[in-house]
């Protein structure tokens, strides 16, 4: 599907990246990435908290069902289009500022995480922070969550990020025909053409209001 | 339907491709009416932009019918009339709350990549690569347009189409690129390019304002038609630049400097043009910027830069010791055009006609020689509008 000019494309960006980027990966296996909201702190914050919004921005999950007691099941698409399920808790919960979660059961699927909301300077809105930890490889732990996040952890955690903005700001994702499903790291350098296609078109929806 | 794609440097083809539909709730389908080749096309059709796919359907200069819209376009219904504006933009982001709407935060799904080549992501832009979002274009039967709620100008009246497509992209950015110069009373501009920016740009000057447009080229055909927007025209290939400015300006240079050019300027030394060639070949050097370089020596001290002319990734040469010394300032950017389509309109309204940029009329099916033709600056080609069906 790579053509001449994507390769091209691709060596470019890693050369930069290289240059430009740094990931921020610990060894203990954490990752950071952080975004600006243009939306009040507490819309952010309210969103995020109820934890069935997140597949509408997280790329890899499918659905995230809450149990009374801050319990939640996750199911999540893997590798090789695998359905992987675990459940989660919330472990610290403040209103409009954190929301902390942990992975509990299997060793596979092991992680943690936080998410910090603070107000952007001058009224730029909502400054979002997301912080991941899981151990690989040397420890199995968090094996299939580092599988998840790929070569580029960092930017498929900004990807979300990215998707989480933009639902906040204009309440969807953003798509071409070039990528379908909105921003996603891999699809940046698998492109489809930029041409309609047949399998991306949804059931036309006319103007009723 | 039918659209015009990119096939591989210098060529493009019309082929059968799917109609586009509704992807999103904001989105809306236009049958577009009347399309137009844009000189930034050319840095496509050239092979210079990254991120090009072979079957990617070109066009940013687009207006129609609307045909069909999302449940969230309530301002938009089928049957209007509409001008699309060619930066794609969200309006809610703070770029566009602060209308820097070419700057949207939130409209290019592969601003990963962007990032990755220019630090940070600007709008996706339709049909303008991948890097930029991977949006088919306009020069098509039909168009998806998203966040048609935000972008699209309703054209209520009976204006023909000629006169208010190029509200969609050139007549802002030439009008853009004058506004950046912060024209006062007794200001010489400067305008590097007599395609259809230039002269926009040139007929901008004026209308703001400057005492003076000199316009600077080296077709005579599109001098002439800058001479008839009212600027001063200097032939390039008969005349020193520098000296000649000097001249007009009795030694102090023009107060402001706007180069239409971009990427792939021609300069008639050649050794020079030969440097910048061989390395934008080699992909050395992505851009051959002489008009830059000669708009920066050419700018009074204390001067603006103004930028419209397209850049796509590296430049060498830049004479960073003049423009420190000198205290220039410069000015850029992709047009925010949803800015300026309202008043522009009703400039329009009142009797400014744009079309007179206009050359020729062609049926999409004529692309691929649209193309060519105006590459090669045949028929004394200035601005072709394609006709879809
Ligand atoms: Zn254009
Ligand atoms: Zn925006």
């Amino acid at each position: 599907m790579s053509t001449t000019i994507n390769r091209q494309a691709h060596r470019l960006a890693e050369a930069l990246e290289r240059g430009l980027h740094v990931v921020r990966f610990t060894p203990s296996g954490g990752l950071h990435a952080a975004i600006t909201v243009n939306r009040p702190r507490h819309e952010v914050y309210r969103f995020w908290r109820d934890l069935e919004n997140l597949p509408r921005f997280m790329a890899h999950v499918e659905s995230v069902v809450t149990v009374p007691g801050g319990g939640s099941h996750w199911r999540v698409r893997g590798p090789a289009n695998r359905i992987i399920e675990w459940d989660a808790e919330i472990t610290r919960d403040r209103e409009d500022e954190l929301i902390s979660w942990r992975s509990l059961g299997g060793a596979a699927t092991r992680h943690r995480g936080s998410v910090r909301f603070t107000d952007a300077p001058g009224g730029r809105g909502t400054e979002v922070r997301v912080e991941m930890e899981y151990r690989t490889p040397g420890g199995r732990a968090g094996l299939v969550v580092a599988r998840l996040f790929g070569e580029h952890p960092e930017q498929q955690v900004r990807d979300d990020l990215r998707r989480f903005k933009q639902v906040m700001e204009t309440g969807e994702v953003a798509r071409s025909a070039g990528s379908p499903e909105g921003p996603r790291a891999w699809r940046q350098f698998f492109q489809h053409k930029a041409q309609p296609a047949e399998h991306a078109r949804r059931p036309a929806q006319h103007a009723s209001r | 339907m039918k659209a015009n794609c990119w096939m591989g440097r210098n060529k493009v083809e019309v082929l059968d491709v799917p109609e586009p539909g509704i992807l999103n709730p904001r989105d809306a389908v236009v049958r577009v009416t009347s399309t137009a080749i844009c000189g930034s096309d050319l840095h496509l059709y050239d092979g210079y932009i990254p991120t090009m796919r072979k079957g990617d359907v070109l066009g940013h200069e687009f207006m129609g019918e609307v045909v069909e819209v999302g449940p969230g376009v309530a301002n938009l219904r089928p049957g209007d009339r509409v001008v699309v504006p060619f930066p794609i933009a969200c309006g809610a982001c703070l770029a566009c709350e602060h209308g820097m709407y070419s700057l949207c935060e939130n409209s290019n799904p592969n601003a990963g990549l962007a990032e990755k080549m220019m630090g940070h992501s600007p709008a996706g832009i339709f049909g303008y690569s991948h890097m930029l979002g991977g949006y088919p274009g306009g020069q098509a039967q039909y168009a998806r347009v998203p966040f048609a709620d935000i972008g699209p100008i309703k054209i209520d009246d009976d204006l023909p189409d000629e006169k208010v497509l190029f509200l969609s992209d050139i007549l802002p950015t030439g009008w853009m690129g004058a506004e950046m110069c912060d024209i006062k009373p007794g200001d010489v501009i400067a305008v590097w390019g007599a395609g259809p920016v230039g002269q926009f740009a040139a007929a901008a000057a004026l209308q703001l304002g400057a005492e003076q447009v000199v316009s600077i080229d080296r077709f005579p055909y599109r001098l002439e038609i800058a001479g008839r927007a009212g600027a001063l025209t200097l032939n390039y290939e008969e005349v020193d630049v520098l000296d000649a400015l000097r001249d007009i300006t009795a030694g102090r240079g023009p107060d402001a400097c706007i180069d239409a050019v971009g990427m792939e300027a021609h300069y008639p030394v050649a050794a020079v043009q030969a440097y910048d060639r061989a390395k934008q070949a080699a992909r050395l050097e992505t851009d051959r910027p002489h008009a830059l370089r000669e708009a920066i020596m050419a700018c009074r001290n204390g001067g603006i830069v103004s930028v419209i002319g397209v850049y796509g990734g590296f430049v060498d040469k830049f004479p960073m010791g003049s423009f420190m010394n000198r205290s220039l300032t410069m000015r850029t950017g992709q047009c925010h055009v949803q800015r300026y389509m309202k008043p522009l309109l009703d400039r329009i309204r009142e009797g400014f006609d744009p079309s007179f940029v206009i050359t020729h009329h062609m049926r999409l099916e004529d692309a691929p020689r649209a193309f060519e033709m105006f590459k090669n600056k045949e028929h004394y080609c200035n601005k072709v509008v394609l006709s879809p069906w």
